[in-house]
C-alpha cells in the first residue's frame, strides 16, 4: 500500500521566551538552543492509508507533541509532514481540514457555553461542508453515527457524562470528514466499562469510514487492541517501530521489553502473585538528556558504545525498525535478567 | 481464619446535599487480617474513596457516617472522640492519597513535614526524628535520603513525591494503611516499582492494606482479596484469584470481559451497556439491574450478600461457568 502520511525528520523544540539580546545573539549564530527542550527529535514515520498507528510511551516522551505536529496544531521546528504529498502546514498555518483530532479530556475540549450541536456544526459550516440551514440534519446524522440521540443537540456539555462527551468530541472531529484522525489518549479519562464502549465505536468508525489513524496512548493493552503498527517513543525519539503483534511478541529494544514487563497483567489462572519486572530509575529530564543512547543509564544491556554514540535507526526486518546498538542480542537472547532488571517476588 | 485487625460492618456514609441524600457508601462490610492486602475496586462514583475516608473518620459535612462500625484492633473508631481518633490516625491507621502534589506542603521541606508527622505521636529529638525519616525514605527507594530531607516537594519527581507520601504513611508502622489510587497518576515503569515495593513492605512489616483502585490488573498483582463496589455497595468479594477466574456478579464479569486484554486484537470488546447511575436517584432494588442482561422481576428488591465458602456476592442470578463463556 502507498504512503499516505509522511513524517520526515521532524523535530520540535520548546524554548524559553528569548530576550532581545538573546534574539540578536541567536541571529548572529550564538548558541541559545541549549536551554530548549527537544520534545520531538528527528522523527521519521510513514503511515499507509487506512492504517492505525499506535504511539506509546511514558509521560514526557513526546507522543502528544508528535500528535499535535501531525494534526497541524503545532508547527515543527524542522522537518516536514506531508499528507498525500501535500504539506499539512504552510508558514505555521494549518492548510488542510483532512486531519482532525480527538483529545484526552472531554471536559476540557468542549466549550462549556456552547450547545453540543453548535460545537459539532461550527467547523463544517465554516468550511462549506454544510450550510446553516442544512446543519441540523447534518449534525443529527453524525450524532447517530457516534451513538448519541439527535434530540440532544441543544444540550450543553455539563449535561453529559464523560463517555457521552467523548462521543460528542468524536462527532465534532468526524463532521469535518477527515481522512486522518489523531486520537490523543481518547479513553484515558474514562471508566473501564465506558472505555470499552468508546474503543468499540472507534474500531467501527475507522473501518466504516476507512480512516487513517494515529492512536496515542500510554495503555499498552489499548494500543495492542486497536493498532496495526506501533511506534514506541522515549525522550522524543522513536526507539522501536513495527507491526503490533511482532513488537509485542518479541521486542527488539530493551526499553520496549522493559515497558511491557512493568505493566500489571490480569492473570486469571494464577494462585500466586504475578511475576513483576521493573525498570530501574526514572526518565531523565529532557532539558539535559544523557549523551549517547538516551536509555543507556537505565539499560541493563548498556555497554561503552551506548554512552557515547547515539544508535542509528536500523532495519530489523521488512516492516520493523529499532534504534539500539544491541538489538540483535535483545531479539535472540530471551534471558529476562537482561531484558529488564527483574524482580521476582513471592510474598505470603 | 486469623483474628481480623480491621473489621468493618454495615458502614454507611451519606451526604446530605441540597439536591437530596447521596448514599455514597451503603452497608459496606469486610474484614482485614494482619499483613493482608485487599483491593477495593470500582468505577468513579462507586463510593470506594468515600469508604476509605470513612475508615479514617475523614468525611466532612455535608457527609456523615450514619451507621455501621469500624473496629481497629478491637477499638470502635466511629464513636471515638476527635482527639482520640486523631491519636490513632497516622499512628495505627494511615492513608496514602492519589495526588502527591496535593498531599505535600509546598512551603516546607520534606524533612520538616516528616518530623511533624513523627512529633504528632512521639517525642523524639530532631536528630532521632531525622534519622527515622531518612530510614523510611531509604526503605521506599529514595537514594541519598538524608540529603533529600532538606529538599522541597517541587524538587522531587511525581514518583518520588508519592514515595515520600508512602514513607510518611509508614513512619509509625501503622497496622492498617488505606491507599487511594496511589499509582494512578504515575507512569507504568514507576508504578511497577512502587507496587513491588509496597508488596514487600506490607509483608515485611505486617501492615494490612486497603488498596483502592479502578484498575483490576493493578490490584490483581497486589491484593490477596478483592471487593468490587458498585453504586455504594460491595457487590462481590472474595479471594482475588477466585473472583477473577470465576466471578459471580454480572458486574464483575462484565468488568473483566470488557478489558482489551480479554479480546482478540481488533475485534469488538464486550461492553457493559449504559452508564453508572446517579447516587442521588438510585433505581429501587439492585442498582445494576438496568444495565444487566440477567435482570428479572426479582431484581426490584435489593439482593443480600450470598456467602459461600470464603466469598460472597449480591445477586439473585449469579454468573456461573464464566471462563467457558469467555474462552
Amino acid at each position: 500500500m502507498s504512503v499516505f502520511l509522511n513524517i520526515e525528520n521532524v523535530s520540535r523544540l520548546f524554548g524559553p521566551n528569548l530576550g532581545i539580546g538573546e534574539k540578536i545573539a541567536a541571529k548572529l549564530g550564538g548558541n541559545v538552543e541549549s536551554r530548549a527542550v527537544r520534545a520531538v527529535s528527528e522523527v521519521s514515520l510513514t503511515v499507509r492509508r487506512g492504517e492505525t498507528l499506535g504511539l506509546v510511551g511514558e509521560s514526557g516522551c513526546g507522543k502528544s507533541t508528535l500528535g499535535r505536529l501531525i494534526a497541524g496544531i503545532l508547527p515543527p521546528t524542522s522537518g516536514s509532514i506531508l499528507l498525500d504529498g501535500a504539506p499539512v502546514m504552510v508558514d505555521g498555518r494549518k492548510v488542510t481540514t483532512r486531519v482532525q483530532t480527538v483529545f484526552q479530556d472531554p471536559f476540557a475540549s468542549l466549550d462549556p457555553r456552547m450547545k453540543v450541536g453548535d460545537t459539532v456544526s461550527e467547523g463544517p459550516i465554516a468550511h462549506g461542508l454544510t450550510t446553516k440551514s442544512d446543519a441540523q440534519g447534518y449534525v443529527a446524522n453524525w450524532f447517530e453515527r457516534v451513538g448519541l440521540d439527535p434530540v440532544w443537540v441543544d444540550r450543553y456539555p455539563h449535561q453529559f457524562s464523560g463517555g457521552q462527551r467523548q462521543r460528542v468530541a468524536i462527532a465534532r472531529a468526524l463532521a469535518m470528514q477527515p481522512d486522518v484522525l489523531i486520537c490523543d489518549e481518547p479513553v484515558a479519562s474514562l471508566d473501564v466499562s465506558i472505555q470499552a464502549q468508546i474503543i468499540n465505536l472507534f474500531l467501527e468508525l475507522t473501518r466504516d469510514l476507512e480512516l487513517t489513524c494515529v492512536f496515542i496512548s500510554h495503555d499498552l493493552s489499548v494500543i495492542q487492541h486497536v493498532s496495526d503498527r506501533v511506534a514506541v517513543m522515549y525522550l522524543g525519539r522513536i526507539v522501536e517501530l513495527g507491526p503490533v503483534d511482532q513488537v509485542f511478541a518479541a521486542s527488539a529494544h530493551p526499553y520496549t521489553a522493559a515497558l511491557f514487563g512493568s505493566v500489571p497483567k490480569l492473570v486469571l489462572d494464577a494462585d500466586e502473585l504475578v511475576h513483576f519486572d521493573t525498570i530501574e530509575g526514572e526518565v531523565p529530564s529532557p532539558l539535559s538528556p544523557p549523551p549517547g543512547c538516551y536509555y543507556h543509564p537505565r539499560c541493563p544491556r548498556a555497554t561503552d558504545i551506548c554512552a557515547t554514540t547515539q544508535p542509528e535507526t536500523q532495519t530489523v526486518s521488512e516492516l520493523r525498525a529499532v534504534a539500539c546498538h544491541h538489538f540483535k542480542a535483545v531479539l535472540t537472547d530471551k534471558d529476562p535478567d537482561l531484558t529488564s532488571a527483574s524482580a521476582s517476588v513471592s510474598t505470603r | 481464619m486469623r483474628e481480623p485487625i480491621l473489621s468493618v460492618s454495615d458502614l454507611t456514609t451519606h451526604f446530605f446535599t441540597r439536591a437530596g441524600v447521596v448514599k455514597a457508601v451503603d452497608g459496606v462490610s469486610f474484614d482485614l487480617a494482619k499483613g493482608e492486602i485487599m483491593g477495593l475496586v470500582g468505577e468513579s462514583g462507586s463510593g470506594k474513596t468515600v469508604t476509605g475516608f470513612s475508615l479514617l473518620g475523614l468525611v466532612d459535612a455535608p457527609g456523615r457516617i450514619v451507621k455501621g462500625s469500624v473496629k481497629l484492633n478491637g477499638t470502635e473508631l466511629i464513636t471515638l472522640s476527635d482527639p482520640k481518633l486523631r491519636a490513632r490516625r497516622g499512628h495505627e491507621i494511615s492513608m496514602i492519597f492519589q495526588d502527591p502534589i496535593a498531599t505535600l506542603n509546598p512551603m516546607l521541606t520534606i524533612g520538616q513535614q516528616m518530623r511533624m508527622a513523627i512529633d504528632a505521636h512521639e517525642r523524639l529529638s530532631k536528630r532521632a526524628a531525622d534519622a527515622r525519616a531518612a530510614e523510611f525514605l531509604t526503605q521506599v527507594g529514595i537514594p541519598s535520603a538524608a540529603a533529600r530531607l532538606r529538599g522541597y516537594p517541587h524538587e522531587f519527581s511525581g514518583g518520588m513525591r508519592q514515595r515520600v507520601a508512602i514513607a510518611i504513611a509508614l513512619l509509625h508502622r501503622p497496622a492498617v494503611i488505606v491507599a487511594d489510587e496511589p499509582t494512578t497518576a504515575l507512569d507504568v515503569s514507576i508504578q511497577a516499582q512502587i507496587l513491588f515495593q509496597m508488596r514487600e513492605l506490607a509483608a515485611e512489616m505486617g501492615t494490612a492494606m486497603v488498596w483502592i483502585s479502578h484498575d483490576l490488573a493493578v490490584v490483581s498483582s497486589l491484593a490477596s482479596k478483592l471487593a468490587v463496589m458498585y453504586a455504594g455497595r460491595i457487590v462481590e468479594q472474595g479471594p482475588t484469584a477466585t473472583l477473577l477466574r470465576d466471578p459471580r456478579h454480572p458486574y464483575t464479569a462484565g468488568l473483566i470481559s470488557s478489558l482489551p486484554a480479554m479480546a482478540q486484537p481488533g475485534m469488538p470488546l464486550s461492553q457493559i451497556p449504559g452508564t453508572t447511575p446517579s447516587l442521588l436517584s438510585l433505581p429501587p432494588g439492585c442498582p445494576f439491574a438496568p444495565r444487566c442482561d440477567r435482570a428479572t422481576k426479582a431484581c426490584v428488591t435489593a439482593p443480600e450478600m450470598t456467602m459461600e465458602d470464603n466469598r460472597g456476592w449480591r445477586c439473585f442470578h449469579p454468573v456461573s461457568a464464566f471462563k467457558e463463556a469467555t474462552a
